[in-house]
């Protein structure tokens, strides 16, 4: 099985590879896709922790709260791993960012059942929805938790750390034959929101859909997320988190740095490396090393923020 | 042998694809009143049937993620989980775009005669 998996990992690479010179974006490319042992990781890990303890948040998402496939039968089983990697890590971080699909059909148990295991974690949390958060008839459950105090169908901004963090909603309103999608009332209340703030002020947009065009034959972009980036080329230091793609992917464009997180669910399969993004079935005992979270810290005077990826096993 | 064979098998490949394609419009006789789609692997399957005025069309998702299929301003499913279905009876003749409100690059036609 091994030298199976060698050889689809070469394929992948070089799927992505094409996959963005087909997208035309002409840039350099760091992949640290789910090899975190690889020399990147080492290095911004040991970055990390030789650092003066500056200001860390974590990263998770989707959890797909209710999912019980054969992927991954227990979803809440493996988000209560992820949850309890949380609390075992030795420095506390200062706040989580869950980049959504909390759930996986916006029932309102399976919003209470991630409630459950997220709090233990006993740190706050802001979310951005998915698009599994936004299934129930009235699209009301996630607003009702999540969305007091945000605009629109839920972004928000706030500061945090000497960063200024905006989470924006990317899952509504989507056209046939198109990809994610901001709207126009959310790109104009992004522009006024960064209208005023000192370019030195390191900004961390956060959406559910990558706002980069990773694959669009699998919907996986945002139709106007270009905007948006606009919006932040001015700034010396911008971090664009997103989740959706259930994968490690990174990319580095000037001084915006792009970065997918992995699911603490199921992994889903490498752009073009399989006949659909759904689930990917792996063994049992190679899942929990496809899962996991991300913690990101932020040193003061340093533009980068380091980004490590913590599997649940492996 | 093999050759004469395999020579075969892609006529009958051939013809098959070539029934496939055909299959939507040859099946939609008078007394069919009931079709099928299915979607497996984040694809409408078939992407595009031709019916006449007063057949159901029945969506089954087999995928393990949920799917919708929406019109728009025709025909609204709910959220399609594994194996649920929907069913749309067409009254009115005319082309009926559809996609998925969730996996928006998942797209099928109904032409209805």
């Amino acid at each position: 099985m091994s030298g199976h998996d060698h050889g689809e990992d070469g394929v992948s690479r070089r799927k992505v590879l094409e996959c963005m010179t087909w997208a035309g974006t002409g840039v350099l490319w760091t992949i640290t896709g789910g090899v975190p042992r690889s020399l990147g990781i080492i290095d911004s890990a040991e970055a990390a922790t030789a650092a003066a303890p500056g200001m860390t948040f974590l990263q998770i998402s989707d959890s797909h709260v209710g999912f019980d496939k054969p992927a991954n039968p227990n979803a809440l089983g493996t988000l209560e791993e992820a949850v309890n990697k949380i609390n075992a890590m030795p420095v506390k971080p200062s706040f989580m960012i869950h980049t959504g699909d909390i759930t996986h059909l916006s029932k309102a148990a399976e919003f209470d059942n991630a409630d459950r295991i997220i709090s233990q974690s006993k740190l706050d949390v802001h979310y951005v929805p998915g698009e599994h958060d936004f299934l129930d008839e009235e699209v009301k459950f996630y607003r009702e938790r999540y969305g007091r105090g945000t605009k629109g169908q839920g972004w928000y901004s706030f500061d945090a750390g000497g960063v200024h963090f905006i989470g924006l909603v990317n899952v509504v309103d989507l056209k046939a034959g198109g990809l994610g999608n901001l709207g126009a009332e959310q790109l104009a209340w992004l522009e006024d929101d960064l209208r005023g703030k000192s370019k030195s002020t390191p900004v961390v947009l956060f959406a559910h859909i990558p706002l980069w065009t990773v694959y669009p034959e699998w919907g996986w972009g945002t139709e106007d997320g270009g905007r948006a980036l606009e919006y932040v080329k001015g700034f010396g230091s911008v971090t664009v988190l997103n989740g959706h793609i259930h994968q490690v992917m990174q990319k580095v464009e000037g001084n915006v740095t792009f970065h997918t997180a992995r699911s603490t669910a199921f992994p889903q399969p490498a752009p073009g490396t399989a006949s659909s993004p759904g689930p990917m079935k792996v063994e049992d005992a190679k899942l929990r090393s496809m899962l996991g979270v991300a913690s990101i810290d932020f040193k003061q005077n340093e533009q980068r923020l380091a980004i490590i990826d913590t599997p649940l096993q492996g | 042998m093999k050759t004469l064979n395999r020579r075969d098998f892609a006529v009958d490949l051939g013809l098959s694809l070539a029934a496939a394609v055909l299959l939507p419009v040859t099946t939609a006789r008078a007394d069919d009143t009931s079709m099928e789609v299915h979607i497996d692997n984040f694809v409408f399957q078939p992407p595009e049937l031709k019916i006449k005025v007063g057949t159901t069309v029945t969506w089954t998702n087999r995928d393990d993620i949920p799917h919708t299929v929406v019109s728009a301003g025709k025909f609204r499913s709910k959220t399609l989980d594994t194996d649920d279905k929907f069913s749309f009876t067409f009254t009115d003749a005319g082309d009926y775009k559809y996609f998925c409100s969730l996996h928006p690059h998942m797209t099928g036609m109904i032409k209805v005669e």
